[in-house]
């Protein structure tokens, strides 16, 4: 029996598991898929908002300022690549000022530092890219960019070191309330808990009324954007956001924290909770409305378009708490955006919860640091001797066009809740992210995941069980 | 196909395979006669005839190979072989395993699926050290 | 710091020639710098037959074709470092590059010849809607996994690209026992040669369906089926020809791209059309005694015609370090006008010592008798009269000494369909 069951192995659940290990506690967190982030979590903007457009005293206002906040000293804590870009908001029309303004209050009252107000011509003056047409801008140096993937990848890597149990291919197919706790039946084997932690993004709805009858309905929002090549540079520094409408926060420009220009997302609410495909509409639509933004929006070296599926609670803010009807589970459940920026707060905020609930000691043992993969392509000519001089694996390339070697390939691995699939491998290493989308290294990086596993080469998969690169 | 084939004048457009530049050539049968219009060079006229009444290709393939540097070795067969004769010959390629060192030329099959043609090696594997 | 004449990068066809007429012309410190475990490039890959027409006057496999090359590397004892990644050019030829022997090393080189070839443009670059699944693959990803690794990337196969590779896989997986029910083309003629059309596709009775593209993917794990459609002249699809077609792999032959990073970061000026290099006459590009041939340059249709422009670039490479320079005369441009897309060289001089100037060029359509005209300036200098262009297929005009002496003083040479 564990102490707690997190379902969901997203940014959510992650930041929720990494608080809990904080504690003596025992955790396991229960994916359907086979990686870590893999749902919402793998396809979003990558930003760390400002929280300037949430609605004061929302849950998201709440937890988007205080993620903000925690987000630089988390990230030197877990080694991962995190830079405060400032966030822009631009407006084309007379109209706009009142919401521009509006804007402006809700950040005072939210609590964001350093928000100025600023002429189309201040806001030029900032980013030369931006479209001649803007009139007025919102600015929030506070605004930032992250790596999604690390983030989730690192947050897991840290809990798991910390004690927390990870099942993957795990799906919850049904949840029973029982004596002590619950017992948790999924898709292999049945687990029981005294808490039950609802962090299963799209599918919280459904997941929550397997042991509550109170209303709560989930929709998936889809998102989509495309990712240019470096090469043709990022446009912008900051990340340029049109002003918000009733879908959200609209088509945004940004420089991605690898240094990729990233236009999206789109938002159209889908029935299909597993409908990540790319439509032509939409990419219609992101090339449409990322002309309204920037001067010249380049043609040409886009290397992929991918989409994602937000949580979109039809109450409009995060759903955070426990069940009224059910004692010891607890929803986590509608974050959308500015959910990625929220996580490490929210994850306090639900392990606080608990502490409040059932207190339980504090691990004396607990380790807060966490190494990541060296990225030789970041790395100074001195570092990567360094490394090499390990490891002569670090100086062998795999995939040419983000210079990844097989030393990284193989950190990947074999590191805690280590790599197992194609997908897994290029979350944390960038193999494959380039402009060539893993036509080199794929082969290659397959052989090493075959060898290093120990499986044949056919029994490899991209992400999913069931997707089998050889037949 | 006419009985009356002496009478008959037959046309058939062809693309010559001997070189990439692919010339559109066009057979004429005539009274039992084959002639060749359209080809840049002889070897045209050569492969529409045999095309005609007999077509080969040339069969390239790979086989594993034991003990060798590398996995599998690359194979074609020496001459071309009748086109009917192609899916045969692969289904023999299928069950072939070569053994290092192999050097370009050496005979992988000979005489592969009763053409007369031999299989052999493209490319040169050396032994595992 | 290592110390070298000539440092050629990458040990493909390309790299293979030009280190050797760098030797042959007397360069004595050449080496070769290779990423993969054996030289070669990707002719490695390519095991079926056509090549080496043009330079051994006999019809050889890829491998054959780079053995023979790679037999007189040997012969000739030129340095080559192989599973070597260069990772770093300068302006000032200081070549950064990283192996499991010797780390991370340098390289000063009074030369360098760029071969670092091509790739291959991937899903993302077309935009194609649908799901991301696993069966999606480059047709030079899938052509490896088959004849380098033996393994299948799928069963049922559609193919979205006309271009060689495209057909050569066509052929090649029927062959292994894949069904492949069609290659689409976004174009209203095909992008590979016609011989390989008669039998890769014919042979088989694979259609080939020009004027389509793939408007969906459909599978969330494995690819499960895709949908075709016919385009109009914009090549925009048009509705209501969908067409869905279940597979379980898609293979894109879509294009070629070169592989230019290092020439980006050694701050080489690029053509914007051929995506490789600005050359001259001497293939040296924008940097002094930097040069460039075969893919990086631009992407060429037959690996002969690549052989033969690096074994130009290697001998001109060496003479650049035995300075036998000639006089700086005005540079004359060259340029593609109506009807050709690029030409290689980009520029010229007319006092270059050369007897002849060989330019390569491609068409921007499929053309039936017509005449390509060479203007100097507005003048017509020649005029030859072409019975089939195809954007397929690689095409060269050469300029004799006597004719181009009758150039003084003109500004630009363009080549243009009349």
């Amino acid at each position: 029996m564990y102490d707690v069951a997190v379902i969901g192995a997203g940014v959510v659940g992650c930041a929720i598991a990494r608080e809990l290990s904080r504690y003596e506690r025992s955790v396991v967190v229960l994916e359907r898929a086979s990686d870590v982030c893999e749902g919402t979590s793998k396809a979003n903007s990558g930003i760390v908002h400002a929280g300037f457009d949430a609605i004061p005293k929302s849950m998201k206002a709440r937890m988007n300022v205080s993620g903000n906040e925690k987000m630089e000293q988390l990230s030197k804590e877990l080694d991962i690549p995190f830079r405060r870009n400032g966030s822009m908001v631009i407006c084309m029309e007379e109209s706009g000022r009142t919401k521009l303004e509006q804007l402006y209050e809700y950040g005072q009252e939210n609590g964001v530092k350093g928000l100025r107000l600023l002429t189309g011509d201040q806001a030029r003056e900032l980013e030369s890219g931006i479209s001649k047409n803007v009139i007025a801008a919102l600015y929030a140096p506070s605004g930032g960019i992250v790596c999604p993937f690390e983030l989730t990848i690192a947050l897991a890597e840290n809990a798991n070191v910390n004690g927390v149990d990870f099942f993957f291919d795990t799906e919850v197919t049904g949840i029973e309330k029982t004596e002590g706790g619950y017992l948790v039946q999924t898709s292999t084997e049945n687990y029981t808990a005294k808490y039950v932690i609802n962090a299963a993004g799209v599918y919280a709805d459904k997941i929550h009324h397997m042991v509550s009858k109170t209303p709560m309905e989930i929709v998936a929002r889809k998102g989509e954007y495309c990712l240019y090549d470096k090469q043709i540079g990022t446009m912008v520094d900051s990340t340029i956001f049109q002003l918000p409408t009733k879908n959200g926060k609209g088509v945004l420009v940004t420089p991605t924290i690898h240094g990729n220009l990233l236009l999206g997302p789109t938002a159209t609410d889908i029935e299909d909770k597993e409908g990540i495909d790319t439509t032509a509409d939409g990419f219609a639509a992101i090339m449409e409305k990322a002309a309204l933004s920037l001067d010249t929006v380049p043609r040409g070296q886009i290397i992929t378009s991918f989409a994602g599926l937000r949580a979109h609670s039809v109450k409009d803010d995060f759903i955070i708490g426990e069940a009224t009807d059910a004692e010891g589970f607890f929803d986590v459940a509608g974050i959308e955006s500015p959910g990625l920026t929220s996580a490490p707060a929210i994850g306090e905020y639900v392990a606080e919860l608990l502490q409040r609930k059932d207190p339980a000691a504090q691990k004396h043992t607990f380790i807060s640091k966490r190494e990541g993969i060296p990225h030789m392509s970041e790395l100074s000519e001195e570092e990567k001797q360094a490394w090499i001089q390990k490891d002569s694996s670090y100086a062998a390339v795999v995939c040419r066009c983000e210079m990844v070697t097989e030393g990284e390939i193989l950190n990947a691995i074999h590191r805690p809740l280590g790599a197992k699939t194609i997908d897994g491998i290029k979350r944390r290493t960038r193999a494959g992210m380039g402009r060539c989308q893993a036509g080199f290294c794929t082969p290659k990086t397959m052989e090493l995941l075959a060898r290093e596993w120990n499986i044949k080469i056919e029994d490899v998969v991209k992400s999913g069980r069931n997707s089998h690169v050889l037949l | 196909m006419s009985q009356n084939m002496e009478h008959v004048s037959e046309q058939t457009e062809l693309i010559c395979i001997g070189c990439p530049m692919g010339c559109l050539m066009m057979a004429v049968k005539n009274n039992g006669e084959l002639s060749v219009q359209g080809n840049t060079c002889p070897r045209g006229a050569e492969y529409a005839k045999k095309e005609l009444t007999n077509p080969c290709r040339m069969v390239t393939s790979s086989v594993p190979v034991v003990n060798g540097e590398t996995a599998r070795v690359s194979v074609k067969t020496k001459g071309e072989i009748p086109k009917e004769k192609i899916m045969e010959c692969m289904k023999k390629i299928h069950a072939l395993l070569a053994e290092a060192p192999v050097e370009i030329g050496d005979i992988i099959c000979a005489d592969i699926a009763g053409t007369g043609v031999d299989l052999v090696a493209t490319k040169a594997v050396a032994v595992l050290k | 710091m290592y110390s070298y004449d000539i440092v050629v990068i990458g040990g493909g066809p390309a790299g293979l020639a030009a280190a050797l007429s760098a030797r042959e012309e007397g360069a004595e410190r050449v080496l070769i710098l290779e990423r993969e475990k054996e030289l070669g490039g990707i002719l490695n890959q390519c095991i079926h037959n056509g090549f080496g027409l043009h330079t051994f006057h006999e019809e050889l496999t890829g491998p054959e074709y780079a053995a023979r090359f790679i037999g007189r590397v040997r012969e000739q004892k030129i340095e080559c470092m192989l599973e070597t990644t260069v990772i770093g050019l300068s302006k000032e030829k200081e070549i950064t590059a990283m192996n499991r022997e010797q780390g991370l090393f340098h390289i000063k080189a009074k030369a360098v010849v760029l071969a670092m070839g091509c790739r291959e443009r991937p899903r993302g670059a077309l935009s194609i809607p649908g799901y991301r699944p696993a069966g999606i693959f480059s047709a030079g990803t899938a052509q490896r996994f088959v004849n380098i690794e033996g393994k299948m990337p799928g069963k049922e196969v559609v193919i979205l690209g006309s271009g060689d590779i495209g057909l050569i896989m066509a052929r090649r997986m029927t062959l292994e026992g894949a069904k492949v029910k069609v290659v689409a083309e976004l174009m209203p003629y095909s992008g590979g040669l016609k011989r390989n059309i008669v039998q890769c596709l014919n042979d088989y009775n694979i259609p080939l369906k020009l004027s389509h593209t793939v408007v969906g993917i459909d599978g969330k794990e494995r690819v499960c089926g895709v949908t075709l459609a016919q385009v109009d002249d914009n090549k925009k699809p048009i509705p209501g020809t969908e067409e869905y077609i279940s597979c379980d792999t898609l293979l894109l032959s879509v294009g070629l791209i070169p592989e230019n990073e290092l020439s980006l970061e050694a701050g080489v000026p690029m053509d914007r059309i051929t995506q490789g290099p600005i050359v001259n006459e001497h293939l040296e590009t924008g940097i002094s005694g930097i040069f460039a041939c075969g893919n990086v340059l631009h992407v060429h249709d037959l690996v002969d015609f690549v052989s033969e422009e690096a074994k130009n670039a290697g001998r001109y490479a060496a003479h650049y370090i035995k300075a036998v320079k000639k006089e700086q005369t005005e540079e004359i441009v060259i340029r593609g006008g109506r009807g050709v897309r690029y030409t290689v060289p980009q520029k010229f001089q007319i006092e270059n010592g050369e007897e002849t100037l060989l330019i390569r060029f491609r068409v921007d359509n499929v053309y039936k008798d017509k005449v390509l005209g060479i203007f100097a300036d507005d003048r017509e200098i020649r005029h030859i009269k072409k019975r089939m262009l195809a954007p397929g297929e690689m095409e060269e005009v050469r300029i004799k000494r006597e004719e181009l002496l009758a150039l003084k003083g003109c500004k630009e040479l363009v080549l243009a369909l009349e």
